[in-house]
């Protein structure tokens, strides 16, 4: 329980989707314009993160990674087929777009007309496809966690959104300089509450001892290769020992 | 000049600067501003979209006729997700380290707007050599951008270029930090690479009065 309302939070404020990752920025900075349309889209990639993500785990677990055909039989256990995900995951995306499109506009008018128009932008919205492709590095562990990956950054982008959109509809007032107004000015408030919700990363740590540093992606690749070494070393040193032989 | 006409050169031409996919038609953000940090990734992920951007744009100019307009979404992605993967396992053979900082963000070239946008704007409507010029052109504005981006950030960051160090070694206060010039290690976090492109666009359209939007 208490790792589901982890992953709940950090997905929505330390890991947001948009000011710590930067997906869905193109729809992020063209839909932002009014609070309404920003709502409607906002939702509608809540819903398909919400739908796509837990699928996507179970084709990653059970069709893709390494030893994941194991379920069909022994001989199938050292197949890796994960060089697959990005067209099978995109694949998803696109099916269950359109088929969520069809079902709402069949069952709810009403809805379809709020939502309907941005579901074919969500297909190929970065967000989406991001979901899935950092469900899948990040190894999330269980199908109820995957949904909750979903759910929970569905929910920090359309924080996200609703936010910018109120704060361009008032910036409509104030008196930017001509060159910067539009996009260049949201990129740099969109900057600066990026620098806001960094301040959520002490969030988890409870605030009192000092947060344990992330490893950076330099020191990572830098741990992968002394690994890497030592393998090279130990594979050296058994051929040596084989050669003597 | 008779391999390219002016018709053809302005393809190529204009996408460089005054119709930029990132700083006019706001295409393509996630990625210019995610791998920015360092400047070999952006050069990088810069080819690799001229790569994807070059040959897609010819297989889609290619199958114009033939796509059922209905489904043509799913078959540009499914023919984007082909050329990505090739990337990815290239970058995994021969630049392991790379593929490791670049991580998600080389799947994400799939969803890349600029790919789709000019697939749907262009290629869907125009001969082969001409689709393939259009990608080669807009790939190269996006790398452009994510070429700069990267420069300031690394420079001002972490004092180095392409791993190199330029300003001197801020341990032993050599060069430049003998004078007392510290490492903003700040623009290597996310939000520095929002407030550079904010500041691109500023500069850019200062200069052009033109692409001054009304707010």
């Amino acid at each position: 329980m208490l790792e589901h309302v982890e992953l709940f939070f950090k997905s929505i404020f330390i890991d947001n989707m948009v000011f710590a990752t930067f997906l869905g920025m193109c729809s992020y900075l063209a839909v932002s314009k009014k609070v309404a349309t920003a709502v409607g889209l906002g939702a509608a990639v809540i819903f398909v993160l919400a739908v796509t993500v837990p699928l996507n785990w179970l084709l990653d677990q059970y069709l893709l990674r390494d030893g994941a055909l194991a379920w069909l039989g022994p001989e199938y256990a050292d197949y890796n087929l994960s060089f697959l995900s990005f067209i099978l995951f995109i694949a998803t995306i696109a099916t269950m777009v359109q088929l969520v499109e069809i079902v709402v506009e069949k069952f709810s008018p009403a809805l379809y007309n709020s939502l309907g128009i941005f579901l074919p932008l969500i297909a190929v919205n970065c967000a989406i496809l991001g979901g899935s492709l950092f469900m899948q590095a990040r190894e999330i562990s269980s199908l109820g966690l995957a949904f909750n990956y979903g759910f929970s950054s569905g929910i920090g982008w359309f924080l996200a959104i609703l936010a910018i959109a109120a704060i361009r509809e008032k910036i409509r007032y104030s008196n930017v300089p001509p060159p910067l107004r539009g996009l260049g000015i949201t990129f740099i408030i969109t900057g600066l509450m990026a620098k806001g919700f960094m301040s959520f990363g002490g969030m988890l740590t409870g605030g009192d001892e000092a947060p344990a540093p992330e490893p950076t992606t330099a020191q990572k690749v830098e741990k992968d290769k002394t690994t890497l070494e030592k393998e090279e070393q130990d594979k050296a040193v058994s051929y040596n020992t084989l050669v003597k032989e | 000049m008779a391999l390219l006409t002016k018709k053809d050169t302005k393809l190529i031409l204009d996408p460089l600067a005054d119709n930029n996919p990132i700083t006019i038609q706001v295409l393509g953000i996630c990625s210019a501003l995610a791998i920015t940090a360092e400047l070999k990734a952006s050069i990088v992920m810069a080819l690799s979209v001229l790569f994807v951007m070059g040959l897609g744009n010819v297989v889609i100019s290619l199958m114009r006729n033939i796509i059922p307009s209905k489904i043509r979404i799913i078959v540009q992605l499914v023919v984007v997700a082909a050329l990505v993967i090739i990337v990815d396992q290239v970058l995994k053979a021969f630049a392991y380290e790379l593929s490791k900082t670049l991580a998600v963000f080389v799947g994400l070239i799939i969803t890349n707007c600029i790919i789709m946008g000019r697939f749907e704007a262009f290629a869907l409507g125009n001969g082969v050599w001409r689709s393939f010029l259009d990608g080669i052109g807009n790939a190269a504005g996006y790398g452009i951008i994510l070429v700069i981006v990267g420069f300031f950030r690394e420079l001002l960051g972490s004092g180095t270029l392409l791993g190199f160090p330029v300003l001197g070694n801020p341990i032993e206060k050599t060069g430049l930090y003998s004078i007392g010039y510290e490492n903003n290690g700040f623009m290597l976090l996310s939000p520095m690479a929002l407030i550079v492109v904010g500041l691109l666009i500023w500069v850019q359209r200062s200069r052009n009065k033109a692409l001054i939007e009304e707010n």
